[in-house]
């Protein structure tokens, strides 16, 4: 405090010569007149964006569903090339270097022997046979998107070479490529899986929420006893009923829809919570008054106003549906071999005594993780940027 | 509290009806009876079939009744303690079952016991310290244990130990008591044998509790009486203690409904994993030869498990909370 500001004391006293607008205090800056007008989905987008971890899920994500488009083109080795002169070899490591001598990435090709113990096969890298991988190169053959014949792939072994990188199984079929392929299968149940369970959830939950009464009672008890139901067996059983005579196209829809039946619950449940909150709202009841039809209410008025709280539980529920599967199939009650998922992949490793021999039989493991990972972390930064007015 | 006991119990009713006539359903699917199918394999074998016994079993379950009636017929045995004929094994389905059925049931209590015993204290810690390195770390552990699957953490365990002990650590009891009468070395043979599957089917659940009871908790340690507490000068263990911890204990015991069905499925699967004399691996083995009066009783017995556990956990959950009892004694 300076000497004017004592009490008492006569000071200049200032004034401002602008002119003031009384309004100037309501006017909005640019940033927040952005905030202020942006929809309800970008909104949404600003407040994902924030969230590190979830757009870091969401990229992983992407990326693998993308490779599913490209699998052929990706995997070394097409799904059922057998190398029956390398059965169980064990992952071949990449190299870049060869005697101190820059060579790019190559791998050292196998010397296989059979243990007369045991009968099992050694390999061991001979460091003489030094593979240069190829890129952009032709190997198998295949049909792309069963459309045009095709040889081209991202990476191939050297001529009369092989490219293990992550071992091979009991056929001496290449797991890397295999793996591949079993995503475009694990990761397509998953979605076309919660497409059925979205469309019962909303269908049902949206029936129960908007007429109430007798309707809401009957789905509730359905819904509870429903989930009073321990999943995996449920699955288990309704999969092995499905005929033994169904081709391996037919298993894949039957066993998705299984899935899909017993995983609506959940978002029927969302679906009648919200209804019920906010079918009480005035403009609902505006609606109502001008005639609208319930149909056209709910799916006007009504579904907008939580459309993205539902996406952000489906994604959630996708986990679920892909674990089921790998479970099922694992057992040997779910996918077939023709077809190939992680499950499937899996189903080789259920004998611990083959595992512990080949510990590289265990890898679809990973995958497996990491999607679940990805799908939870990205559908809890979507739930949390689904009601971005909080 | 004894009105609401009854109309719980009474709700059970038909509840565990619709669940038998599902289950009714999912072991009628598969075309033609059981009979013909043993008939045809034992046909298919060589071996001479006893037409006698095929037509007294027939008639004893009813087979050649209409569908209805059929239901009818294995509902009433069931609640005589009579659930069929398993094919497979030859023998009345209770001789089948044996034992299963309560290591079963030990296996989930214990799980659910384990559950508790970690995720309590990880959750209560995880809330009070929010944002602090402890709380991430634990955080970020219980996303991975929430997302393994428990049998492909089962796999990776018996590799390990395959790796590292050399041996297998599968089974429940040490091999010189399968098969024996229940003595009490027998008993800590299983206990001992115990922890793995109990370890291997909890971490999903305990993942998914501590988050829920770190969510709660939060909720609560923010409200205003808390402030109040703490300004009036309250030790933090009793402010915390006091109400706080009583409020999320609450749904602590209500998410028992919620977890028992993740711990029954995983127990199912894991069981045949590591290879428990629980009711998993015979289940599995049942869908698979499509015995359906055996696959059928366990389904049964897990529904009936699981609702039995829902309906404690909504009795404590009664007792313990005052509203409840309330609120459903008037409507």
């Amino acid at each position: 405090m300076n000497e004017q500001g004592k009490p008492g004391a006569v000071g200049a006293h200032y004034v401002s010569d602008a002119p003031f607008d009384p309004r100037s205090i309501e006017a909005l800056s640019p940033d927040q007149e952005r905030y202020y007008l942006a929809s309800q989905w970008r909104l949404m987008w600003w407040k994902l964006k924030r969230h590190r971890l979830a757009v870091i899920c969401a990229f992983v994500l992407l990326t693998m569903y993308a490779s599913t488009l490209f699998s052929e083109f990706l995997a070394p080795y097409n799904l059922h090339t057998r190398k029956s002169s390398f059965i169980y070899a064990p992952p071949q490591r990449m190299h870049v270097f060869h005697d101190g001598e820059f060579v790019g990435p190559f791998v050292y090709g196998f010397d296989s022997r059979l243990n007369m113990e045991n009968f099992q096969r050694v390999y061991t890298d001979n460091t003489n046979k030094v593979q240069k991988l190829r890129f952009f190169c032709r190997g198998d053959g295949y049909k792309f998107w069963g459309l045009f014949e095709s040889d081209v792939h991202l990476v191939c072994p050297a001529e009369s070479g092989t490219l293990f990188l992550l071992g091979t199984d009991r056929l001496g079929r290449d797991m890397l490529s295999r793996i591949i392929y079993g995503t475009r299968i694990s990761l397509t149940i998953g979605l076309i899986g919660i497409i059925i369970s979205f469309a019962m959830g909303l269908v049902i939950g949206g029936l129960a929420g908007y007429y109430g009464g007798i309707v809401d009672h009957v789905v509730q008890r359905v819904i509870e006893i429903l989930r009073s139901f321990p999943e995996l067996p449920l699955w288990m059983a309704l999969s092995a009923v499905l005929p033994v005579n169904w081709s391996p196209v037919l298993v894949f829809f039957g066993i998705t829809v299984i899935l899909a039946m017993l995983d609506w619950t959940g978002l029927a449940r969302a679906v009648r919570s919200k209804l019920l909150a906010l079918r009480e709202e005035d403009y609902c009841v505006a609606a109502q008054l001008m005639g609208a039809k319930p149909r056209r209410i709910i799916a006007r008025h009504l579904l907008p106003g939580f459309f993205s709280h539902l996406v952000a539980t489906a994604t959630l529920s996708i986990p679920s549906m892909i674990l089921g599967e790998t479970a099922l199939s694992f057992l040997g009650l779910g996918l077939r071999p023709p077809v190939t998922s992680w499950g499937v992949l899996l189903n080789e490793a259920q004998n611990i005594s083959v595992v512990a021999l080949y510990p590289w039989l265990m890898l679809p493991v990973a995958p497996v993780i990491v999607v679940i990972l990805a799908f939870n972390f990205f559908g809890d930064g979507l739930r949390d940027a689904a009601d971005p007015y909080k | 509290m004894l009105r609401y006991v009854l109309q719980r119990l009474l709700m059970m009713i038909p509840t565990l009806l619709v669940i038998s006539a599902l289950v009714f359903v999912i072991i009628q699917l598969p075309p033609g009876d059981y009979l013909e199918s043993h008939i045809a394999e034992l046909e298919s074998q060589g071996e001479s079939v006893d037409h006698e016994k095929i037509a007294f079993l027939r008639h004893h379950y009813g087979l050649d009744k209409p569908v209805y009636q059929q239901y009818f017929y294995w509902l009433i045995g069931m609640l005589q303690g009579d659930f069929g004929y398993s094919f497979e094994y030859d023998l009345p389905v209770t001789e089948v079952v044996g034992d299963r059925l309560i290591l079963t049931v030990l296996v989930s209590v214990f799980t659910i016991i384990f559950t508790w015993l970690i995720a309590f204290p990880i959750g209560i810690y995880s809330a009070t310290h929010q944002y602090s390195w402890g709380d991430y770390g634990l955080t970020l552990l219980g996303f991975i244990g929430l997302a393994t699957p428990n049998f492909l953490l089962a796999l990776v365990m018996l590799y390990l130990a395959n790796i590292w002990f050399g041996t297998s650590i599968g089974g429940l009891m040490d091999p010189q008591y399968i098969d024996q009468p229940w003595s009490w070395d027998k008993f800590v043979s299983v206990l001992e044998h115990l922890w793995i599957p109990v370890v291997v089917i909890g971490t999903s659940g305990t993942a998914g509790m501590i988050r829920r009871l770190r969510a709660n908790l939060l909720d609560e340690l923010q409200k205003q009486y808390v402030v109040t507490g703490r300004a009036k000068g309250l030790p933090p263990f009793k402010l915390l203690t006091k109400y706080p911890l009583r409020m999320a204990l609450n749904f602590f015991i209500a998410d028992i409904g919620s977890i028992l069905p993740t711990v029954i499925s995983g127990a199912e699967v894991t069981a045949v994993v590591l290879s428990l004399p629980t009711t998993g691996p015979m289940l599995l083995g049942a869908l698979q030869s499509q015995d359906m009066y055996l696959a059928g009783s366990f389904l049964m017995f897990l529904a009936t498990l699981t609702v039995i556990g829902v309906l404690i956990s909504d009795l404590a959950l009664a007792a313990l909370d005052p509203r409840i009892r309330l609120q459903s004694g008037n409507s």
